[in-house]
């Protein structure tokens, strides 16, 4: 099912409907059927709860602004209406509140989708996520698992400064016990949110808000309301020889940009959307930098203990005698996030920046 | 406001002046003109503003911060033990009040016999529940086996009354094999999925405390949405309803409409904190009132009191869907835990005080045998048969080997990822080649 969208198109010439995929950063099989769909990713995750909630009267939707106004970002748009206020419940703004009465209607055996604003949000509300939620099955000895679903905008979105802008997915993918899944495109939205909503482990899923409106292809397969991803593995984007680029959520969408601009130049780069923070996919990674040698680590959070870190100690422990080059760490600069639209452009990850990583990489530049 | 009308809407503001929507009236009337009315029209009563309609006044008035008087404490029986006149309760059956009061014993029985086993080493930690006997049994009686639990660390007489054995305490202490808990918790972290008591565990712990509250209204929640004849009850102390948790669990709880029982054990202490030192309000029952949630004060030391009042807040918690807080009043006879020794910052003087002459078990037992029910014999034989199967409990967990080395890694997630089972692999090996490094009593 990854060939669908992972394959590049050989043959020149583009279409209007691939020039607009291309712009959304994804190298698709224009000469795929005729009549592709696209979807937003906004319509991918509201479809998957959609679904999800009608196959099993146990899912239930909180979060504040999730009902009577549609949700904040509009992901729960139309739910309300369909189901009901006992399961889209709009909660009072406590996020410590809300995340333990979820947990503790998940011990009961619901299946709540807890929704945050933003994932800064879920600060207020971390002790619940990590204490009651991810150490529970554990220290219950399996007598209690906790089915629930952590979902919300996470990561830098357009000019909304230090306390709306930091990527969680480090603090999170560090604590056994959660599951972290961070989908790019619409078909890793639908696929992936299916399978957390379905997963008897608390999932923690990190969202874009800059990626919501984008549209992606999605294959007839993807629409089905029985598709699901499997959690815990990667999927190569796009295939290469030359270099190694993994990354996540948005930072995909600049990987394939660069990996076009590295074509240019004659260097063929692999493109890996993580999908799964945690479990991490290391065994998709190091045979990928095994057949590349090198590898450039790509995030939009802080750099230090980051995503990038943990996957490069993966590959300097499993395939170091395979690197040709040291590992490269592209990531956010070590501040909080400036608002000046000037300054957030320069404190998060471009594609020169990954474009020059890759070079370096390569031997092809300092 | 002068206004020219006609006769008719004379008459009606006449009505109007009845109603009194009007203050006054005054009637100017120059031949030229039919009639001139000067109305001067009062405030409106009340007015509404988003939440309902409010009266207003012209007083600048402060509510007090406290009530002259404090809220009463609802109790039946006297510091003796006897009776009051008067006194409602919902009465109890010979064969319930013989257990609840067999189960207090046991419990302080257990705490006694835990509390010396950690003292001379053979357990790591313990906490006793001293002085809060009839809290523990009679809330646990007052509740139907659906009903469930979320804990704090001082309920042990609930498992207790619902059938945990006395070897079953002793495993958890110990972590051996035969825990539940896999040898995962420190001593006193009991659960039961099959006895519908949340592992103390499971979340709390003592970083955590009053995690388990907002779990709880949350597991009301969906109670309510299955349509259960159950609540959910959920414990805690003076010290906890000083947590975030408490105020955002009781504040959800009356807005979802919750069937759950928040049950405050304010048993004066918080570790080495006093009330006065914790809250500035007159204890925990006032605040019930500020998240719109019915609230009752009771003597926690009278095992009657306790009971009816816990009965009685599950009838209303569970057929109008609402929360109810019960503060329990008592005192901490024992230390915190094993980790402390509250003579530090209390006198020995207080502490024997309220172990002697305000102990739940000699006033309910003074009942009880008022009825006719209980005797010296009946007693002596109790804490004969108790003490010999703890001292038993205790020796077999004791010899009980401990959990196998796979326990280490089950259970994080529903199945093991591969990450966990390489390093199972791994730690196997680590020990296959250095076997002089790993203890010799852990099963592999």
């Amino acid at each position: 099912m990854w060939g669908i969208l992972g394959r590049r198109a050989v043959d020149g010439g583009f279409s209007a409907s691939s020039l607009r995929r291309m712009r959304s950063g994804l190298v698709s099989a224009r000469s795929y059927a005729a009549g592709s769909k696209e979807m937003t990713v906004r319509d991918a995750l509201n479809s998957a709860i959609d679904e999800e909630m009608s196959a099993d009267p146990k899912v239930f939707v909180m979060g504040e602004e999730v009902g009577q106004y549609q949700g904040a970002y509009k992901i729960t748009k139309g739910l309300l209406e369909k189901y009901g206020p006992e399961r889209v419940y709009d909660t009072p703004i406590t996020e410590a509140g809300f995340t333990g009465i979820g947990v503790g209607a998940a011990y009961a055996g619901l299946k709540p989708v807890v929704e945050f604003m933003t994932f800064n949000f879920s600060m207020q509300a971390i002790d619940h996520i990590i204490n009651s939620a991810a150490k529970s099955n554990y220290m219950s000895a399996g007598q209690i698992n906790v089915p629930i679903v952590f979902r919300g905008p996470n990561g830098a979105a357009a000019g909304v400064g230090a306390q709306h802008s930091q990527c969680y997915a480090a603090w999170y993918a560090s604590v056994p016990g959660l599951k972290v899944l961070a989908p790019y495109s619409a078909e890793d939205a639908r696929g992936l949110l299916k399978a957390a909503i379905r997963d008897p482990d608390p999932v923690v899923f990190l969202e874009n808000e800059l990626l919501y409106g984008e549209s992606f292809p999605i294959s007839e397969e993807a629409l089905d309301s029985s598709f699901c991803l499997p959690i815990g593995k990667a999927k190569i984007e796009r295939e290469g020889k030359d270099v190694t680029i993994t990354t996540f959520s948005k930072m995909v969408g600049f990987a394939l940009k660069a990996a076009e601009k590295l074509a240019e130049e004659g260097i063929s780069a692999e493109v890996i959307n993580l999908r799964s923070i945690r479990p991490l996919d290391r065994a998709t990674i190091n045979a990928s930098v095994r057949k590349t040698s090198r590898l450039v680590t790509v995030e939009e959070g802080f750099p230090q203990h980051g995503v990038c870190a943990e996957i490069c100690a993966s590959v300097v422990e499993e395939s170091f005698s395979y690197l040709d080059a040291p590992v490269e760490r592209i990531a956010g600069a070590d501040v909080p996030m400036p608002y000046a639209a000037n300054l957030e452009r320069l404190a998060l990850p471009q594609v020169e920046d990954i474009v020059r990583a890759a070079k370096r990489a390569c031997f092809r530049s300092k | 406001m002068r206004l020219a009308i006609s006769a008719t809407t004379y008459r009606m503001v006449l009505l109007l002046r009845d109603s009194h929507q009007i203050q006054s009236l005054v009637i100017v009337t120059p031949w030229w003109i039919r009639s001139q009315v000067l109305v001067h029209t009062k405030t409106p009563i009340v007015m509404d503003f988003p939440g309902g309609k409010v009266a207003f006044t012209p007083e600048i008035h402060f509510i007090s911060e406290s009530n002259e008087e404090r809220v009463p404490c609802y109790r039946v029986l006297d510091d003796n033990g006897q009776q009051l006149t008067n006194s409602q309760f919902v009465p109890v059956s010979k064969e319930i009040a013989v257990k609840m009061y067999s189960d207090m014993v046991t419990l302080q029985m257990m705490d006694n016999i835990f509390y010396e086993a950690q003292r001379q080493g053979r357990l790591s930690f313990y906490a006793t529940a001293f002085g809060e006997e009839a809290i523990n049994i009679a809330s646990a009686a007052a509740l139907s086996p659906d009903d469930v639990i979320f804990p704090q660390y001082r309920e042990p007489g609930v498992l207790l009354w619902r059938g945990f054995t006395l070897q079953e305490f002793a495993n958890q202490c110990f972590g051996n094999k035969s825990d539940y808990g896999k040898g995962r918790q420190m001593p006193v972290h009991y659960g039961s999925n099959k006895l519908n008591y949340f592992t103390v565990s499971a979340t709390i712990a003592y970083s955590l405390l009053t995690q388990l509250l907002p779990n709880a209204v949350g597991a009301a929640y969906s109670l309510k949405m299955d349509e259960k004849d159950a609540c959910a009850v959920t414990f805690f102390g003076d010290g906890g309803s000083s947590e975030g948790d408490f105020h955002a669990a009781l504040n959800f709880a009356a807005v979802m409409e919750a069937p759950v029982l928040f049950i405050c054990r304010n048993n004066g202490w918080a570790i080495s904190t006093p009330t006065s030192d914790q809250f500035r309000s007159d204890g925990v029952v006032v605040k019930g009132r500020a998240y719109g949630i019915r609230s009752i004060r009771v003597d926690g030391n009278d095992a009657l009191a306790m009971y009816s009042a816990v009965h009685e807040a599950r009838e209303m918690a569970i057929r109008e869907h609402r929360p109810i807080l019960i503060e329990a009043l008592t005192y901490r006879v024992g230390h915190h835990s094993t980790s402390d020794d509250s003579t530090r910052y209390r006198s020995a003087d207080e502490i024997e005080w309220w172990n002697k002459a305000r102990n739940p078990l000699s006033r309910f037992r003074t009942w009880v045998e008022s009825n006719g029910w209980w005797s010296d014999e009946a007693e002596s034989d109790l804490r004969s048969k108790i003490k010999k199967e703890m001292l038993e409990a205790i020796r077999v967990a004791e010899k009980t080997e401990k959990p196998n080395l796979n326990h280490m890694f089950s259970d994080v997630y529903d199945v093991p990822p591969l990450n966990l089972r390489e390093q199972e692999l791994l730690v196997r090996q680590a020990i296959k080649s250095h076997p002089q490094d790993y203890p010799s009593d852990v099963p592999l």
